[in-house]
């Protein structure tokens, strides 16, 4: 075999009392994809931060073609033929897609954007500005940009997050030419299927440790789940059977904007029922947040109406709602963000909603403390105590809390953003299962998510959302995830050349 | 994660510190600032074991030293008290200097008008300026509840309107006529000043049954929760159905209220008469006391007493060495600078980068 591009040694990051990176093995090979499989929280990002010189390592060495490097600095990792695409695209809106990538290149630029569009068959148009892209072709752009300045290993964190089915296809096409043209590549994710799809070897991360190197043809999604988790795990997300009751919540004609003045919602109209999973798909941005902040009173409608048991609830706050006796429960995305109060205890965070029923001027914590300590056991919430600030705890545990926190309110409707956001594999199991029993109880639960195989089997059915408006309402037992892929993107003839993602 | 290269150095975060170590680095901090203190000190010519010496003594020695130390904590201990109400829900309220102002203005005017009993006068002065206070106060929180105006600026600016409307009472309406020239204004009758209790007036019973108030009011009521939450995270306080604008109106008025209530303490007890120096810079240096108390109450009490110790023993240094009261502020800069200093060492660690070669 060829020599390797890229080879580390024991590299090892810590951040305070945390070993980010234990000890890390990996190599990468000249033609070659190598997938970087792990949960959230097992050392990822801290690796490819490491390579491409936002961090130094604690100790461990890293070689280059053979040669031993020290990276100080991106500028570095550039120079060095390291390029990283990251997750959240680094782009000026108001430039094309030319100026984006000249900019800043100076003598970085080692080849020319037309030559490599030519020559790894990029369908852009570079003198179109970003702010008219979709989010697949600004991924391109960051592609372009790190390909122009010489980069011979590319390396790109959890690209296929905000991609569509057929999206991912093209990028797995790139990916393979970039490999036929000699380019080292490292993709970073952690859905099983794509690593099986495109990649030639898969590193697997654990708790900040290398724990396996396998060639992926000699694997499957099972003996790949046991590495990363540390154990063998039942995959299958089962779809609870329930009898669907009345209808709880219509909405109907929902128009609302944003607070930039675009329109994030057209025309939105469903119903959800009791003993049902609604499912909402979409490409990240489509209206989902609007739709959930909408029907749980925070964010101003435009036109339309929210009936929730037969109660118009459009146009009402927060409080207005809970007074009206609308028993609602809203996990929203960003829990830290909304939903949890980060710098105060566990207890205090669950008596958010429920101290106003306290009668008097004083706060009794008694129950709070009660209830957190029941919280804590039932759903395994690893914390030092019910005291602890839940910023300090993990991402599966902050949601835990949050969630808990909902539940114990016995909502008759749950609205839930990407509820497994951010959470490893064992904690998502637990949340569908959650749901699953909300379900069960009678309990309507609208279903925000981004993993289609989930949506399809969690959910009883699915609602499309593209660019605001409804393109779909499915069954999920007939749907499929190219039909659900060619609805999100509102392109109806896709002729897509191949579709071997599947 | 902060981090950060400079000079083969390298910052990192470090693992939370135990309680006992933080606080005696903070310690450390403070008898390192003496130091740097005492090395200026020595520039000067001065010995500074003795002038330190003459410090302490000239603060805690005599009985009527400590009274003034006292009354140098009581207004710093009130307001950092009612900043901190604000400052738990994030509202940076820079305005209590002119808080002061109008409490004591506002206390002023019943002393001034009327002839009532002591114990009447005195609440009456003591409730004007609390909700007098409280109002001026309400004015910026109004404006960021209802047009999202920045609280930081516009409670600074009010302090101006305050200050310079003092010194139109001073100059016009309220000035002592049997002062023959003399731009001031009237001394209180007897009945409208503080009563002394254990040679100090009565500003000291306040504070202290103020920080009891904050301290309950902060960590066992509703109120105390609802801002403790607005001020973690606005809107997770607005997902739960808090009614935000009123919390973020109420805790302000309380909060200049507080400092009102300092400004008529300070015009009824320590100074007797209405000056236009009655907040005399102890709205900007309470803040100082709240953030080095870490908003604790019992903290400020503290904090509170060690500036007062600092400024009476500077008083002493500067009678016996002629060494110009400015130094009071150099010493307080220096304090502060490590206090605030050390904050960064207990959360990161500095190494030398190893190199990798």
């Amino acid at each position: 075999m060829a020599q390797y591009a890229i080879e580390l040694h024991g590299l090892t990051k810590r951040f305070g009392a945390v070993v980010a990176n234990d000890g890390i093995d990996l190599n990468v090979r000249k033609g070659e994809i190598l997938a970087l499989l792990g949960e959230n929280g097992s050392g990822k990002t801290t690796l490819m931060n490491m390579l491409s010189g936002i961090y130094q390592p604690d100790a461990g060495e890293i070689y280059l073609a053979g040669k031993k490097v020290n990276i100080r600095s991106p500028q570095e990792a550039i120079s060095l033929g390291i390029g990283m695409v990251h997750q959240h695209f680094k782009l000026v809106d108001v430039f094309t897609a030319r100026q984006n990538i000249m900019l800043g290149a100076g003598a970085h630029l080692r080849i020319q954007p037309e030559q490599l569009c030519e020559q790894f068959g990029f369908h852009l148009d570079l003198n179109k500005k970003i702010y008219d892209m979709s989010v697949s072709e600004k991924q391109t752009v960051e592609i372009i940009k790190v390909l122009s300045r010489g980069a011979d290993l590319l390396i790109l964190d959890e690209p296929t997050a905000v991609l569509t089915p057929q999206e991912i296809t093209t990028l797995f096409e790139i990916l393979r030419k970039m490999r036929s043209e000699g380019h080292a590549v490292i993709i970073i994710t952690h859905k099983l299927d794509e690593v099986l799809a495109v990649s030639d070897r898969v590193t697997v991360l654990h708790k900040g440790k290398s724990v396996a190197t396998v060639n992926t043809a000699e694997t499957d999604e099972y003996a790949l789940t046991s590495l990363m988790v540390g154990h063998a795990v039942d995959l299958n997300i089962q779809r609870a059977e329930a009898s669907v009751g009345s209808e709880l919540l219509d909405v109907h004609a929902l128009n609302v904007f944003r607070a930039d003045g675009s329109q994030a919602l057209k025309d939105v109209s469903f119903t959800l029922s009791a003993g049902e999973i609604l499912g909402v798909a979409g490409v990240a941005g489509s209206g989902q947040k609007e739709l959930c902040e909408s029907i749980a009173g925070l964010h101003p409608i435009a036109g339309g109406s929210i009936l929730m048991e037969n109660k118009r609830i459009d146009g009402l706050t927060p409080r207005e709602i809970i007074n009206r006796g609308v028993s609602m429960s809203f996990i929203p995305e960003d829990r830290l963000g909304m939903g949890l109060a980060g710098g105060l205890s566990l207890y205090d965070n669950l008596l958010l909603k429920t101290y106003r029923d306290q009668k008097g001027v004083f706060l009794r914590r008694r129950q709070a403390k009660d209830e957190a300590v029941q919280m804590v056991k039932e759903l395994e919430i690893s914390t030092p105590s019910i005291s602890t600030q839940v910023r300090k705890l993990s991402g599966g545990n902050v949601q835990k809390v949050l969630l808990g926190r909902e539940l114990n309110a016995n909502p008759r409707v749950l609205i839930t953003a990407y509820p497994v956001r951010g959470l490893d594999i064992n904690s998502s199991m637990t949340i569908y299962h959650l749901l699953n029993e909300q379900k069960k109880k009678g309990v309507g639960v609208l279903f925000i998510g981004e993993d289609l195989d989930v949506l399809l089997s969690l959910c009883d059915r699915i609602l499309v959302l593209c660019n605001g408006r409804v393109s779909a309402i499915v069954n999920s037992k007939y749907a499929t995830k190219e039909l659900l892929g060619l609805k999100m993107t509102g392109a109806w003839e896709h002729d897509d050349e191949e579709d071997d993602y599947a | 994660m902060p981090k950060l290269s400079f000079a083969g150095l390298h910052v990192a975060q470090r693992a939370p510190m135990a309680a006992w170590k933080a606080a005696l680095l903070r310690v450390a901090a403070v008898l390192l600032a003496l130091v740097v203190g005492g090395l200026i000190l020595l520039c000067l010519g001065y010995n500074p074991l003795l002038v330190y010496q003459t410090m302490l003594n000239g603060a805690l020695a005599k009985k009527t030293a400590r009274a003034s130390v006292v009354r140098n904590a009581v207004p710093l201990a009130i307001v950092a008290l009612g900043v901190t109400l604000a400052f738990k829900m994030k509202f940076w309220n820079i305005g209590a200097e002119g808080q002061i102002c109008i409490g004591a203005i506002a206390a002023s005017f019943f002393a001034y008008s009327f002839d009532w009993p002591s114990w009447l006068l005195l609440t009456v002065m003591a409730v004007a300026g609390f909700i007098a206070g409280g109002l001026w106060g309400l004015i910026p929180a109004i404006f960021k509840t209802k047009f999202g105006t920045n609280e930081t600026l516009f409670t600074l600016m009010m302090n101006y309107i305050a200050a310079y409307f003092i010194q139109y009472l001073r100059e016009g309406p309220w000035r002592d006529p049997a002062k023959n020239g003399f731009p001031e204004m009237p001394r209180f009758a007897a009945a409208a000043r503080l009563p002394s209790v254990l040679g100090v007036h009565a500003g000291w019973i306040f504070a202290l049954a103020i920080a009891l108030f904050v301290l309950i009011y902060l960590r066992y009521t509703k109120h105390g929760y609802e801002l403790t939450v607005v001020g973690d995270n606005i809107t997770t306080a607005r997902y739960a159905g808090m009614p935000v604008n009123r919390i973020i109106l109420r805790t302000m008025f309380i909060s200049a209220g507080v400092c009102g209530l300092s400004g008529m303490i300070q015009a009824s007890g320590a100074n007797k008469m209405l000056t236009d120096s009655v907040a005399g810079g102890d709205g900007f240096t309470a803040i100082i006391v709240a953030w080095l108390a870490r908003l604790s109450p019992v903290g400020i009490l503290i904090v509170a007493v060690m500036f007062g110790v600092l400024k009476k023993g500077c008083a002493s240094v500067e009678t016996v060495y002629k060494i110009s009261s400015e130094f009071f502020g150099i010493l307080q800069g220096i304090i502060l600078f490590f206090v605030l200093g050390v904050e960064f060492f207990i959360t990161y660690r500095v190494q030398r980068k190893k190199e990798v070669k």
